[in-house]
């Protein structure tokens, strides 16, 4: 797995501020129960953030709402400097039309926890499918990139077959190279490797280690505690829908201010 | 000494050879069966106003085959492709985000599947007592017109007279895929919503849109719940076919067997023809049902899973049979 598995100029800072994402007030209920109140982020261009919590804690709609996938009730979130579903016009909110949150979101990359795949098309055609149809682009040239990243997530010999003949590991490796065929800035992990066996987990885990180094935006909600201390710029601990402490991985995870982290990490530690 | 033995004879053991099971029950439905069949033969046999050999003699004529072709077998593809169609433009709607449109798709399949289609096709037929002439264009176009102090204002586009169009053909079409339009409706719309939701959210999350996704992702992958249903709902369409009688549309096999009976008093030899007519016929379809299902069953189902284990595990202790690779 060598070669870069994102082009060189996906890591530069787009936005003059240099911030990927910016998350304002961001509140979110589903009915009466409220599971986003309040949340403030930022993410840096070239940054991976590890939101860490409890489950139940928010972080995975926390991820949603940044690809619009939840509306949120109260608050703004930025990607590259873009109002994510709304355009601000005289003072006013004004929804965008679905065509217009479905180019905003082509921007930004998704993984999901079970893979999600489209199990009635090859491997190939499941990485291709998104980019011819969407950025119109040859089928020859999508199909050369699309082989090429499947290459670089050492999947290069599977192109034929269809995600059911594949283990987990090797489904969250496709979706991560479909993900990334949209050439996005910016790439949201949603627990990526908790529907996986423990022994797959690793060749998920390389795969963004590689993504990472490479410059990538990422914002990863995970379990995987190693992960986060080794790969990540920041981690975010939530609980309860609030951030209940930030900082340097490295050192949230080794000294944790806040009571409910120290009690989180002591538990999965 | 004899733990030792236990422990180190490793020889295989002898296969078994057990006393099956007795069953009984299976050679005493097996007399009752015979008895019941021999009785059934004889009834047809001996009764002597079956009359098998004119039967035989006069359920291949002419007029009889072309009813078949006509109103039977391409009546059934045309009402089939018609109302398999409107079905989906229906299931769409109904899934549809837009209100009106949902209401819309509601009402019609409450509509047509309350009415029976044998009062469908009655009424089909019977159109042309209401309109002689039937015409399109701006609705109240001559009230409109009083309105304004204008007199027998007519604004129509085009019409036609119902005898050239609502032919028996036309009217029966109408009927029956209209009717089965209601019922592949909510066939399509369970096997939309029986697609997992990550599905439209992976698409999504990857900026297609709705009706890219609907295309590409759902709809392809709701063929498989949705094939099986639309096979029996062929095989009831011809044999519903029989109904046809209510427009009345007379080029269709079993008005053509019933008016042969009736003609030559001989009413029950053409009925017992028209039970191995129907009996032959959907056994063509469930042939092809078979078939069709085993096609878009590939990849999913129970046995395909355990034969893609089978080849892994035969990969892994090197065993043949060539591990991943298309299909």
């Amino acid at each position: 797995m060598t070669g870069q598995l994102v082009p060189a100029q996906a890591g530069a800072p787009a936005a003059e501020s240099g911030l990927m994402v910016r998350a304002e007030q961001v509140h979110k209920s589903f009915g009466p129960l409220e599971v986003l109140k309040g949340i403030d982020l930022e993410v840096r261009a070239g940054e991976v953030c590890c939101l860490l919590g409890p489950s139940g804690s928010g972080k995975s709609t926390f991820l949603r709402c940044i690809n619009h996938l939840e509306k949120i009730n109260a608050g703004r979130i930025w990607v590259d400097g873009d109002l994510i579903g709304y355009r601000e016009r005289g003072g006013k909110l004004h929804e965008l039309r679905d065509k217009e949150v479905a180019a905003q979101r082509q921007a930004v990359g998704m993984v999901f926890q079970r893979f999600n795949l489209f199990p009635h098309m090859t491997v190939l055609q499941n990485v291709v499918e998104a980019p011819v149809l969407l950025r119109r682009a040859k089928k020859a040239e999508a199909r050369d990139r699309a082989a090429q990243l499947l290459d670089r997530v050492g999947l290069g010999d599977k192109l034929g077959a269809y995600p059911g003949q594949l283990s987990g590991g090797q489904q969250q490796r496709v979706a991560i190279a479909r993900a990334l065929a949209m050439q996005p800035k910016l790439m949201l992990f949603d627990e990526p490797t908790s529907a996986l066996d423990p022994e797959l987990v690793g060749e998920v885990l390389d795969v963004m280690k590689n993504l990472a180094r490479d410059g990538m935006t990422m914002i990863v909600v995970t379990h995987e505690i190693g992960f986060a201390r080794e790969v990540g710029d920041s981690l975010v601990f939530m609980d309860g829908g609030v951030v209940v402490e930030q900082g340097n991985p490295r050192e949230v995870i080794a000294a944790p201010k806040h009571e409910r982290t120290k009690a989180f990490l002591a538990k999965v530690l | 000494m004899t733990t030792d033995e236990t422990t180190t004879a490793r020889a295989r053991p002898e296969p078994i050879k057990a006393v099956p099971v007795r069953h009984p029950g299976r050679w005493a439905a097996i007399a009752v069966l015979a008895v019941l069949a021999a009785m059934f033969v004889h009834l047809l046999v001996t009764n002597d106003k079956f009359k098998w050999s004119f039967m035989v003699d006069n359920m291949f004529r002419p007029p009889i085959i072309e009813g078949l072709l006509r109103g039977t077998v391409v009546m059934t593809i045309c009402a089939m492709l018609l109302g398999v169609s409107l079905g989906v433009v229906v299931a769409i709607m109904r899934l549809s985000t837009n209100p009106i449109l949902r209401v819309v798709a509601w009402l019609y399949t409450w509509v047509f599947r309350a009415v029976p289609r044998l009062v469908l096709l009655a009424v089909f037929g019977n159109l042309g007592i209401l309109w002689s002439r039937i015409e399109f264009g701006v609705p109240f176009d001559t009230q409109i017109g009083q309105l304004f102090g204008i007199d027998n204002l007519q604004l129509r586009v085009f019409g036609f007279t119902s005898r050239d169009v609502l032919t028996g053909f036309v009217a029966g079409l109408l009927g029956l895929a209209l009717s089965e339009a209601g019922y592949m409706a909510e066939i399509v719309r369970a096997g939309i919503q029986s697609v997992d939701e990550g599905q439209s959210e992976a698409a999504s999350a990857l900026g297609m849109s709705r009706g890219q996704i609907l295309r590409r992702i759902v709809l392809p992958q709701a063929m498989r719940v949705i094939i099986p249903p639309t096979g029996n709902e062929t095989i009831a369409m011809l044999k519903d076919t029989s109904l046809l009688l209510a427009v009345p549309y007379s080029v269709e096999l079993f008005f053509q067997l019933d008016a042969v009976g009736k003609r030559t008093f001989q009413i029950f030899p053409m009925y017992v023809a028209a039970v191995f007519w129907y009996l032959f016929l959907t056994s063509i379809l469930l042939v092809g049902q078979y078939f069709l299902e085993r096609h878009f069953a590939k990849g999913y189902g129970r046995t395909e899973r355990a034969r893609i284990r089978l080849r892994t595990i035969a990969a892994e202790t090197g065993g043949g049979g060539g591990a991943g690779g298309g299909q």
